[in-house]
């Protein structure tokens, strides 16, 4: 498991530098810090949905991004992009299903240091079987519109197509989601589970299979993710797990289970991290958002925007 | 009290075997990688005694690996020729702790002494341990998992990133280490045997100590921290100390196997400082049966010589990753718990408990 870094858009310096005035400079950095946000803000409400419906840190969840960006890609082949990618995040959803079938389904109570220990295997045995199928080479779809050059002009402010879609489509997912989780009769089964197993289940709820829904919910979302982002970082076998870390950042700035707050995180470190390349040289840019990280962990582990006295009630 | 010695005797008698039969078979390369492996083991009885009995998981011990390694390996290669009218660096030759060696092009290098170099980088690995161990050991859970994990994304990227440490490429060229007269360990076959037996016999004195440890009272303190940390505070046990002074001998043990790892190759590269690498030792740990020394110390010789002979090609990776998920799975004791010993005497007690009732 090599952890490489997440490619960044090589061509972003380069407008910087060519319509490089101070201001434009800085919104260029707050796109891509946005760009960059929006998915980390959506593989945090990947882990937040498994979290709740199970109490258990999903460590392969970068993986079903990375699945979600080569099956779309492998797709991309034989059928038109949007059917590419709606397959792709149908695939990856039953791979999540299966996951949880398979692995976690039948445990009874398992302890979490065992969770952690079978996520983490999965994420590996995952990662080597991607890597087997599909070699160690860096994939990426096309452009959903335009192509890596074109730009649109906000006001002296370019932006890439890309990014458009990138933001609209999380976004949509997000609301989507809220949706789901609000009026659905579905939705409410869901969180009538996350938040207490039992009476869920006296009231008839199939908490079993609510656990498998959340599986693949996550994965999916973490599919759709993996598509709307492959433009623009790349695709490859190992690119699940630094995704992960950002991810898994962001739900704790969050604080744990909170997926609206998981957005306004995920905003927050990504903007950091694209300043971060001001003063520090970008080799350590991943070695900053984990600073944070573990900032956060050690300093305030509810979450900037959760409070202290719930988190100390939840088990970890 | 015997018991535990005769064990440790057995162990040595065991790597006797082990040489005469790749002496008389004519296959002593094979303990090259036993070498290594024997260095590896030196983490994991480490790590197995911070999981196992203290109950703390960590996924970042491959940077304290990394750590020892790549301290001994820049101090020792670093060449402070051009630095020598420096005042400070000729403050320090003075103390005698500079060695001069021959170049490939018939110069001269002026190096650290590598015993002088492994004890820095010890002692920084051990400052470090403390620092950060003191914040990451009030976690629990997966805030633990993701704190050490982090910790050891953040060596690794420190690592591969910074061009004085070699970057991708690592550090190579570095000397053998002296530790004795007449034992030197580097990768020069002349010295393979001198090489194992050192190795290994550092492996048993470490595991000497560990079951002394164990046995102790402090080994039964963290006995209680494991099974209830809450209970264990009560009782008065000053479960924080305990627990801290587990992280850093465990982290001093992967310093030291880092820094003597990296004598014995000749150098060390960012892959030792991978995410991997740790999980890896955590893999051997959980399949030895997380608190059993000896369970890790059997499967680290087992798993790690087989990966080092490249036996499991390119499935590597996914041999230890798929060993987590059964073992997990189905055995999350380990396959060499004590437990099964105990199981089968409860059997046969029961048996003759029940012959006697009739």
């Amino acid at each position: 498991m090599q952890f490489g870094s997440i490619r960044y858009n090589t061509d972003t310096p380069e407008l910087l530098f060519r319509y490089g005035m101070n201001w434009e400079f800085f919104f260029q950095y707050i796109i891509a810090g946005i760009t960059y946000g929006t998915i980390y803000a959506v593989v945090a409400i990947g882990f937040n949905i498994i979290y709740n419906a199970t109490g258990i840190i999903n460590f392969a969840q970068g993986e079903f991004v990375m699945i979600g960006g080569m099956t779309a890609v492998t797709f991309s082949h034989f059928m038109p992009l949007p059917f590419a990618i709606a397959s792709a995040v149908l695939v990856t959803m039953i791979t999540g299903g299966v996951i949880e079938i398979l692995f976690i389904r039948w445990l009874y109570k398992p302890s979490v240091i065992r969770m952690i220990i079978i996520t983490i295997g999965l994420s590996i045995l995952i990662r080597e079987m991607s890597m087997h199928i599909w070699g160690e080479s860096v994939r990426a779809l096309p452009y959903f519109t335009g192509t890596s050059v074109s730009s649109i002009n906000l006001g002296g402010v370019y932006i890439s197509p890309q990014v458009v879609w990138v933001v609209g489509i999380s976004a949509i997912a997000v609301v989507c989601l809220n949706f789901f989780f609000s009026y659905t009769l579905l939705g409410r089964q869901m969180r009538a589970c996350s938040a207490n197993r039992d009476a869920a289940r006296l009231c008839g709820i199939n908490a079993g299979n609510m656990v498998t829904l959340s599986f693949m919910l996550s994965a999916a979302i973490g599919a759709l993710a993996g598509c709307v982002v492959s433009p623009i970082t790349y695709v490859q076998y190992d690119s699940g797990t630094p995704l992960a870390i950002k991810g898994f950042t962001v739900a704790i700035l969050g604080g744990l289970g909170n997926s609206m707050a998981a957005v306004g995180a995920g905003m927050i470190l990504g903007v950091l991290e694209s300043f971060s390349i001001w003063i520090m040289p970008a080799a350590y840019k991943d070695a900053i958002s984990i600073t944070i990280l573990l900032l956060i962990l050690f300093l305030r582990p509810s979450g900037i925007f959760g409070s202290a006295e719930v988190s100390r009630l939840k088990e970890f | 009290m015997r018991a535990k010695y005769l064990q440790l005797f057995v162990f040595a008698g065991l790597l006797v075997v082990i040489q005469l039969i790749t002496m008389f078979t004519g296959s002593v390369y094979h303990l090259t990688q036993l070498t290594m492996t024997a260095y590896y083991s030196l983490l994991i009885i480490g790590l197995c005694m911070l999981i196992g009995y203290a109950g703390q998981i960590s996924l970042g011990h491959a940077g304290f690996f990394a750590i020892g390694g790549y301290i001994s390996a820049f101090l020792t290669t670093y060449d402070l020729t051009p630095h020598q009218e420096k005042v400070i660096i000729s403050l320090i030759k003075k103390t005698g702790i500079l060695v001069s060696r021959p170049d490939l092009y018939g110069g001269s290098l002026i190096n650290l002494h590598p015993w002088a170099a492994c004890m820095i980088a010890i002692l920084t690995t051990i400052a470090i341990a403390y620092i950060i161990g003191g914040p990451v050991l009030k976690l629990k859970g997966h805030y633990l998992a993701m704190a050490t994990l982090g910790f050891g994304i953040i060596v690794y990227r420190i690592v591969i990133g910074t061009e004085l440490l070699g970057a991708a490429d690592g550090i190579s060229g570095v000397p053998g280490f002296s530790l004795l007269p007449g034992v030197v360990i580097s990768g020069s076959s002349a010295f393979r045997v001198k090489n194992y037996y050192t190795s290994w016999g550092l492996v048993i004195a470490a595991m000497a100590l560990l079951i002394n440890l164990i046995h102790s009272r402090i080994g039964r303190a963290l006995s209680s921290i494991h099974g209830a940390e809450d209970a264990a505070d009560a009782m008065g046990i000053p479960t924080a100390e305990y627990k801290l002074k587990t992280f850093v001998l465990s982290a001093a043990l992967a310093s030291l196997a880092g820094v003597l790892l990296t004598h014995y190759n000749g150098g060390i590269g960012p892959s030792e400082a991978s995410v991997m690498k740790s999980v890896r030792y955590v893999a051997i740990v959980a399949i030895g049966g997380m608190a059993n020394l000896w369970g890790a110390l059997f499967m680290s010789l087992l798993l790690n010589y087989l990966s080092l002979r490249g036996y499991f090609g390119t499935f590597d990776d996914a041999v230890f990753g798929a060993i987590l998920i059964i073992i997990m799975l189905f055995a999350p004791d380990g396959l060499l718990r004590k437990k099964t010993i105990s199981d089968i005497k409860r059997l046969f007690a029961r048996n003759t408990a029940e012959k006697e009732m009739l």
